[in-house]
């Protein structure tokens, strides 16, 4: 079990479908609309396997400086990108058609 | 009224019969929307301001870009997933699709229209295709993620590689034996251009600021740096999506270029490539695009500015027109000659068409997460 289960409120159904929205279409113009990588590596959860939990919600919310990995905290909060993490590493949901 | 009718009735059986010759048209006013979620191409009609038909089984259109053969009547279809797909947009069909690579980008096809060449992320390199067949000719290997691929005069491509920081030109005058210069560019370029007479190649780099700019004419001199420094060391704003230099804006001798980590487009002087200006806009610029005649250039911006579009008068430099088209406008094409402009509005299932001179909204298509639009007068365009 990933070590974030004790974690704060998950985000409310219509926030996560904007979320899930959010990574698909705008993480995926470096990642991929399938998350297969791009510009940006893959995000699909075999490519995520043996990542740390806590440095891949860093990235999410900082950024990687020297990459072209933008700091996502202005669009979300830090318990979302635990969530959105979370989700990637379980496998992204696709989105609500 | 009988008379009338009489003339209607001819007029049907008229009609009748031009629709059954189906072969019987121009494509100078049909173009391509790719729908990215879709996996499908709209074919639309910019006379008729509409959608003539669709053509599925693109497979990941998620980052998508079309090239047009020389004849105007194929379309081809570059997807993420390395599928290559030649549509033929007077049938509206695939005549031919291959899988050419895992991770790809776009493509361009040679100045004689015999070669189609696909850039790609993995394997990261080039490949070289007859454009009747989609044979495979050749590749030229990089070990780099290849960007901003364009054709230059005398078969020849130029790309950037985004891992390896230089500029590559390939001379394909034998397709099979690929003959290629290369050249030190700066850090992490991330999308290229070539100038409308196919003489200056410009990489924009994303590591530092700058643009890598090789004259072609003058190949031995190599690639130098323009705009340096335009950030003065001042922190960047973070970029959510990478501008697309695709689609040059060259106008009364000035480029307009997105600025990286700052909200504005810069002026370069394209005789003395220094720098001649910058215009404050809304966000990140993505695209910068000069109408045809070199009047406006219009520019769309990156999540979360992506609703908006501004349009800069290229006479005193200022921004005319502030517009609202939609959510999520991902890209916009000129007609050929630049009365209006269609706008993808991705996240509305829209496209727009405004009038370009009005700026007002002629009309709205249906489209399913549209996102590229590609009219067949690229075909006839360096760089395109």
């Amino acid at each position: 079990m990933i070590a974030a289960t004790a974690h704060a409120a998950e985000p409310d159904g219509a926030r996560q479908r904007e979320l899930v929205r959010l990574v698909r279409q705008d993480c995926g113009s470096c990642h991929g609309m399938t998350l297969k990588g791009g510009l940006g590596l893959p995000l699909t959860a075999e490519a995520l396997r043996d990542k740390p939990f806590d440095g891949l919600v860093a990235t999410v919310v900082y950024g990687r400086p020297g990459t072209a990995m933008p700091p996502w905290k202005t669009i979300i909060s830090e318990s979302e990108a635990e969530w959105i993490v979370r989700r990637l590493m379980q496998g992204f949901p696709e989105e609500a058609r | 009224m009988k008379a009338m009718s009489r003339c209607l009735t001819v007029f049907a059986a008229l009609l009748l019969a031009g629709c059954a010759q189906t072969g019987l048209r121009g494509t100078g006013d049909l173009g391509v929307v790719i729908e990215r979620a879709s996996g499908r191409v709209a074919i639309v009609d910019t006379t008729a301001k509409s959608i003539i038909a669709s053509v599925h089984g693109l497979g990941d259109l998620s980052h998508a870009s079309v090239v047009f053969s020389r004849d105007g009547r194929y379309a081809y279809v570059f997807g993420r997933d390395g599928g290559l797909s030649k549509v033929d947009l007077l049938l509206a069909r695939i005549d031919k699709r291959v899988m050419q690579a895992g991770n790809s980008i776009g493509g361009a096809i040679s100045q004689d229209g015999r070669l189609v060449v696909a850039q790609n992320y993995e394997p990261g390199g080039i490949k070289v295709f007859d454009a009747d067949t989609l044979e495979l000719l050749s590749e030229v290997p990089a070990q780099s993620k290849v960007v901003g691929l364009a054709d230059l005069p005398g078969q020849r491509f130029a790309y950037a590689l985004f891992d390896k920081g230089e500029i590559w030109v390939s001379d394909l005058s034998n397709p099979r034996e690929p003959k290629t210069q290369k050249f030190p560019a700066g850090q992490q370029p991330y999308d290229g251009l070539v100038t409308p007479d196919g003489r200056h190649y410009m990489a924009g780099l994303f590591g530092e600021d700058g643009i890598a700019l090789l004259d072609t004419w003058k190949p031995e001199l190599g690639a130098r740096k323009i705009l340096e420094h335009y950030g003065k060391g001042q922190e960047k704003l973070p970029v959510f999506k990478m501008p697309h230099l695709r689609g040059w804006a060259v106008a009364g001798g000035k480029a307009y270029l997105p600025a990286i980590g700052r909200h504005e487009v810069l002026l370069v002087d394209t005789t003395s490539w220094k720098e001649a200006g910058r215009i404050k806009v809304k966000g990140q610029p993505v695209f910068v695009m000069a109408r045809p005649d070199g009047r406006q250039v219009w520019v769309n911006f990156a999540f979360p500015d992506n609703g908006w579009v501004q349009v800069i008068d290229t006479l005193t430099g200022e921004i005319v027109q502030t517009l609202q088209p939609g959510k999520a406008i991902l890209h916009m094409e000129f007609t050929p000659r630049g009365e209006q402009v269609w706008l993808s509005a991705r996240d509305d299932n829209l496209v727009s068409i405004y009038d370009t001179r009005s700026f007002a909204r002629l009309a709205t298509l249906q489209a399913e997460s549209p996102s590229g639009i590609f009219f067949t007068a690229r075909a006839a365009r360096t760089g395109f």
